[in-house]
């Protein structure tokens, strides 16, 4: 997913807790929680890079920490949270 | 337990589940109505402080709110505060019994965005749900359902508390949720409002606790619970969903007057946190009540301390123990290892839920004619 075009899908809120954040699907009505701040940022910023890598780029997030962002990016995208644009 | 329980446990900075119920008026006067609902109180919130509370939520972005009461329907401005909510962005999930759901209602319900419906029906059949609603209330909520289903309102709810007697109908409820193209969603009863009453002959038996386990194991991914029954973990593999109670943490309730509980299921002044008309509003009551902090506060696991399954279960539904008049730190009284059956033989005494809107007829327990 490193290479792909990402965004917040646009029915979903997210809300910051002291945990991460709760993001809630309107379309689905589903609740999911994202345990870590630093992945809230990512998230949000998504639609604003040309794609996943330069967005973790941008956050400063080193390289070697990319492949648990990119899984966790992907189960985000199995529950619909974030989609390719 | 997961750093994310215990998060949860401290608290967040707004609710996940609320619910409002907007007015203690009901044409029907179920057995177990969790708010010994009935007749309107005049103190309820006019529209213009709805809209308000509307206001606060969407500030504390409280993504949806469950709407119940009484019959939310029956108030004149229903479909107002309905629409100041969706159309702020708070999501409105509403519980109703059917009676005011005909065919151009369901058109209209169709047409909204942002709206689910639950449809209560505590019975697979007539006599079994009439005997907890009211006669005739099972072919009232059967045609609603059919209502919006001929309107394509697309995947509403069913809602079922699960009894003594309408336990062994699960597969029907399914079938039934399946035919209407619904979701089942079953949830647990507890001893609250009129059920204080009627609890101790309606809930279900040890033995058929055991079997919802078994059933909510093997239909878990299909069905919604409310994580209602997570004192049934105690019986080893867990449930999905939350496992804790989230009274005054993760969830609360705003009562038709304004006052708000820990939890819709208990409403006693041991557990009211403040009320909405306050100076500080809803996200006062919220943020700095009393109440709510001292939920938020370490709990002690008392006698349950001694018990092996605390992490799984946690002691269970703090209403459930309230509402039968046994510590609130100890076993619930389903509690699965018949700890709570031994502690209710020397329960004290049994609050009394703060008001009983009931109408001033008696509500007594239907015969069941097929039993
Ligand atoms: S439980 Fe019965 S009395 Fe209570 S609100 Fe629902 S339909 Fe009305
Ligand atoms: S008191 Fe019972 S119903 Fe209320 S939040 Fe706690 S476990 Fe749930």
């Amino acid at each position: 997913m490193l290479d792909t075009p990402l965004k917040l899908h646009p029915s979903v809120a997210l809300r910051p807790e002291p945990f991460g954040a709760l993001a809630y699907h309107y379309d689905n009505r589903r609740l999911i929680f994202l345990k870590h701040p630093s992945i809230v940022d990512v998230v949000k910023d998504l639609g604003d890079h040309p794609d996943l890598q330069s967005t973790l780029s941008a956050h400063g997030i080193a390289e070697h920490q990319w492949d648990a962002y990119d899984k966790a990016i992907c189960s985000l995208i199995e529950s619909d949270v974030v989609v390719q644009r | 337990m997961t750093a994310l329980t215990d998060r949860m446990k401290d608290g967040l900075d707004a609710p996940i589940c609320i619910t409002w119920e907007l007015t203690y008026s009901c044409n029907l006067s179920c057995v177990h109505c969790l708010s010994s609902s009935g007749r309107r109180d005049p103190k309820e919130l006019t529209t213009e402080e709805a809209f308000h509370v509307i206001d606060e939520l969407r500030e504390m972005q409280v993504f949806y709110v469950n709407i119940g009461g009484g019959e939310p329907m029956i108030r004149r401005d229903f479909f107002d505060i309905v629409e100041y909510a969706t159309t702020s962005g708070v999501g409105v999930k509403f519980s109703t019994n059917g009676t005011y759901i005909d065919a151009a209602t369901a058109q209209r319900l169709a047409s909204m965005d942002y709206l689910d419906i639950q449809i209560s029906l505590d019975g697979a059949d007539a006599a079994t749900n009439d005997a907890i609603r009211g006669e005739g209330s099972y072919d009232t909520a059967m045609a609603a359902m059919r209502h919006l289903k001929d309107a394509g309102f697309g995947e509403f709810k069913i809602s079922v508390v699960v009894t003594r007697h309408n336990i062994s109908q699960l597969d029907e409820f399914k079938a039934i949720a399946d035919e209407f193209g619904a979701q089942l969603r079953i949830t647990r009863l507890r001893p609250s409002g009129r059920a204080v009453d009627t609890w101790h002959e309606l809930h279900p038996t040890l033995d058929q606790q055991r079997d919802l386990h078994q059933w909510l194991l093997s239909h878990g991914e299909n069905v919604l619970t409310g994580d209602s029954f997570f004192h049934l973990n105690a019986l080893g593999d867990s449930l999905p969903g939350l496992n804790l109670c989230g009274a005054g943490r993760v969830v609360c309730l705003i009562d038709p007057i304004g006052d708000v509980y820990a939890c819709p299921f208990v409403i006693h002044d041991e557990f009211l946190a403040g009320n909405v008309r306050d100076s500080g509003g809803f996200a006062g009551v919220w943020r700095t009540s009393d109440c709510f902090s001292e939920l938020r506060g370490p709990q002690s696991a008392g006698a349950c301390a001694s018990c092996g399954s605390w992490d799984a279960c946690q002691g269970g539904c703090m209403a459930a123990k309230f509402f039968t008049g046994l510590p609130l730190d100890g076993p619930d009284p389903e509690c699965v290892g018949g700890d709570g059956e031994h502690a209710l033989a020397s329960a004290g005494t049994i609050p009394r839920p703060s008001g009983d809107h009931s109408k001033p007829v008696a509500v007594t327990l239907g015969r069941r004619t097929n039993a």
